[in-house]
């Protein structure tokens, strides 16, 4: 815009004993002549402002939601594992469901990389009720499951009250309720009387499961010990679901050899799964969710840009005067063009100070509720401010490209 | 024209001409010349051409043909940069409309007067402080616009024109918004200022308000009607 030196006026005759020079602007006289424009017009330059604002609110918000969804999954990830597999018997096409060898326990611990093994059996036609009066149709799907005693410790449960089980039903037998069956027969605290009837026998409640995100499909189930599901409940003995913990740069191999050597003959019917793949999918899906509202969000900004770009037309139609007094100040069209521009950029910039503010305040907020850590991503806080700088520039050249036009004789006649 | 001097005069007009498009001449072919340290008025009616005439000195515009001289620089051989720098340090320019900013303490309006001079914001605060006292407004700094009267709104206007000490004052009808107390006040500045040294070239139709400068140029239909007090001489230009 404007170059450093002049070129000396063009053959120049005789009177001309110099060639004037326009002075340089300091950045700090451009910032505040840019500023004391929008000072003029409070109002107005809020208003243009705020549909900046906005739309930057909203883009980082959705980013940072979204990025705040993240790293809640990587903590808990971290805490729960992405080491753990699990088996359990495929359904055949024909609808039957296979059975595991009751020695697949064993034969998964001689697998060299696995930390720990556990399993659990599903034992079938039998409900467990708060009392005997309780009909029979009412089972609340609670399955029942008999459970080997190192599950805990492979599955990482917590337990928010009572304990885990102890010495197979040593003189009474003993239940543990996942958390959803606890809420469902009505039980949030435990006293030595605290019974349920399974399969018309007392059993004592002695502990109640945090939920477990790994494994889901527990949290609606009640455990009874191995041997006392097959004394007093009927059980067969065969696992149905086997839990295990793999030294995490062996889960893929471990994965590979799990069907085969929980069933040499039928490797087939073993179907083996990684549950925490199942929590990055899900959040897989969160993002077609997070490019919609990003989409949104830059939407809400063009328009708050066409709003700054509308402000900009219409004060460069008002000022006509103040341009042409600048300009018979001493102003050049560069300085003009410059004026005009720098007061764009700073309304957006405005808008965009205020988006990233309200933008992470929106998180913070929502995240609050949800219990996640927050977390902005610096470049969404930076792209976002860039945007706005961006749209502040291409709002501003047009109308300060017609402020440099205005011949000063115009600007000062269009009074 | 006036015998050999060591510098040139301050605004040297040859054989100018101004036509707008569509074919109005609103000047056509003035000769005039303007010594330093001269107050000269440029009086006419409406339409006569006298705010054409005061755009071509204020390097506002360009003539159609003729030639403009500025301090020595000619007008036609100079860039819109070059101009803008011309009119920063050696013009300044009072207008009917005051054209101070709402809300904005006059002071930092006058300070703006030298913005484009390339002075430090400091500078310009404390030359701006000295302007307002020049005209009388020495205890109104930070006074905004609706706070002044028309008169004192005026002569702050003309604080920021002379600010940079400018070489040529020119003044588009300052009187034309005012009560005659105000005005006369006004005329009294304008009256110090010549005193001090600034050229002074004043628009005005009024000729009760032309007859206080010792110069007075009659425009009539673009041309220069009566030229009354050159050196002492009264001149009748016939048409």
């Amino acid at each position: 815009m404007r170059s450093g030196t002049v070129r000396p006026g063009r053959r120049l005759p005789a009177p001309a004993r110099r060639s004037p020079r326009p002075a340089r602007l300091g950045a700090g006289d451009v910032i505040r002549v840019g500023a004391a424009g929008l000072r003029a017009r409070r109002m107005r330059v809020g208003l243009s402002a705020l549909g900046i604002t906005i739309g930057i609110a909203a883009m980082i918000s959705v980013v940072g939601i979204s990025a705040s969804s993240r790293a809640d999954l990587d903590r808990k990830l971290a805490r729960l594992g992405t080491n753990m597999l699990t088996a359990a018997p495929a359904k055949s096409p024909d609808g039957t469901v296979a059975t595991l060898p009751d020695t697949a326990v064993d034969m998964v611990a001689r697998i060299r990389p696995v930390d720990s093994v556990s399993a659990i059996g599903r034992i079938p036609d039998v409900s467990i009720y708060r009392s005997e009066y309780i009909p029979a149709a009412e089972t609340n799907s609670i399955a029942v499951y008999a459970t080997r005693l190192d599950l805990p410790g492979t599955i990482r449960y917590t337990i928010t009250a009572g304990g885990w089980l102890s010495q197979p039903g040593v003189r009474f037998p003993t239940v543990v309720l996942g958390a959803s069956a606890a809420q469902s027969l009505g039980i949030d605290h435990l006293t030595p009387q605290t019974q349920v009837v399974i399969g018309r026998l007392r059993f004592t409640v002695v502990g109640i499961l945090a939920p477990a995100p790994l494994a889901p499909e527990l949290d609606l189930a009640a455990f009874v010990g191995w041997s006392t599901a097959q004394r007093y409940l009927g059980f067969d003995g065969h696992p149905t679901n086997i839990y295990t913990r793999v030294r995490s740069e062996s889960v893929v191999a471990v994965r590979g050899v799990l069907g085969r050597t929980i069933d040499p003959a039928e490797p087939y019917n073993v179907r083996v799964t990684r549950p925490s793949d199942l929590l990055v999918a899900q959040a897989m899906t969160d993002t077609t969710f997070t490019g919609l509202m990003l989409g949104l969000g830059a939407v809400a900004l063009l328009v708050g840009g066409i709003g700054v770009a509308n402000t900009m037309v219409i004060s460069v139609l008002e000022r006509r005067a103040e341009i042409g007094l600048r300009r018979a100040l001493g102003a050049t069209r560069g300085q003009i063009r410059l004026q005009f521009l720098v007061e764009s950029l700073l309304l957006s910039a405005l808008g965009g100070v205020g988006g990233v503010l309200f933008g992470i305040l929106a998180t913070t907020g929502y995240v609050a509720t949800r219990h996640w850590p927050v977390y902005v991503p610096p470049w969404a806080t930076l792209g976002g401010f860039a945007a706005t700088v961006g749209v502040g520039a291409v709002a501003g050249l047009y109308p300060a490209m017609r402020a440099a036009r205005l011949a000063p004789t115009q600007a000062l006649a269009g009074m | 024209m006036s015998g050999p001097q060591r510098r040139p005069p301050l605004v040297v007009l040859e054989d100018v001409t101004r036509e707008y498009p569509g074919g109005v001449r609103a000047v056509a072919g003035v000769t005039l010349a303007i010594e330093r340290g001269d107050a000269v008025a440029i009086v006419g009616r409406s339409g006569s051409g006298k705010s054409s005439l005061l755009n071509l000195i204020g390097t506002l515009d360009r003539p159609t043909t003729g030639r403009v001289h500025i301090d020595g620089c000619s007008v036609a051989d100079l860039t819109d940069r070059q101009l803008s720098a011309l009119r920063a340090r050696t013009i300044g320019f009072v207008f009917q409309q005051f054209h101070l900013t709402p809300g904005v303490p006059i002071s930092e309006a006058v300070a703006d007067g030298l913005l484009y001079a390339g002075v430090g914001v400091r500078d310009r605060r404390r030359r701006a402080a000295e302007s307002l006292q020049r005209v009388g407004l020495g205890h109104r700094l930070h006074h905004r616009p609706h706070e002044l009267s028309g008169g004192e709104q005026q002569r702050a206007a003309i604080a920021r024109a002379v600010i940079g000490n400018p070489a040529l004052l020119l003044a588009d009808e300052p009187t034309g918004n005012l009560d005659s107390a105000s005005g006369a006040a006004v005329m009294e500045v304008l009256g110090q200022l010549n005193d001090s040294g600034t050229t002074i070239v004043l628009i005005t139709h009024d000729r009760e308000v032309a007859t206080r400068l010792h110069r007075q140029v009659e425009i009539a239909d673009g041309v220069v009607r009566a030229d009354r007090g050159v050196a002492g001489v009264e001149t009748e230009v016939i048409a």
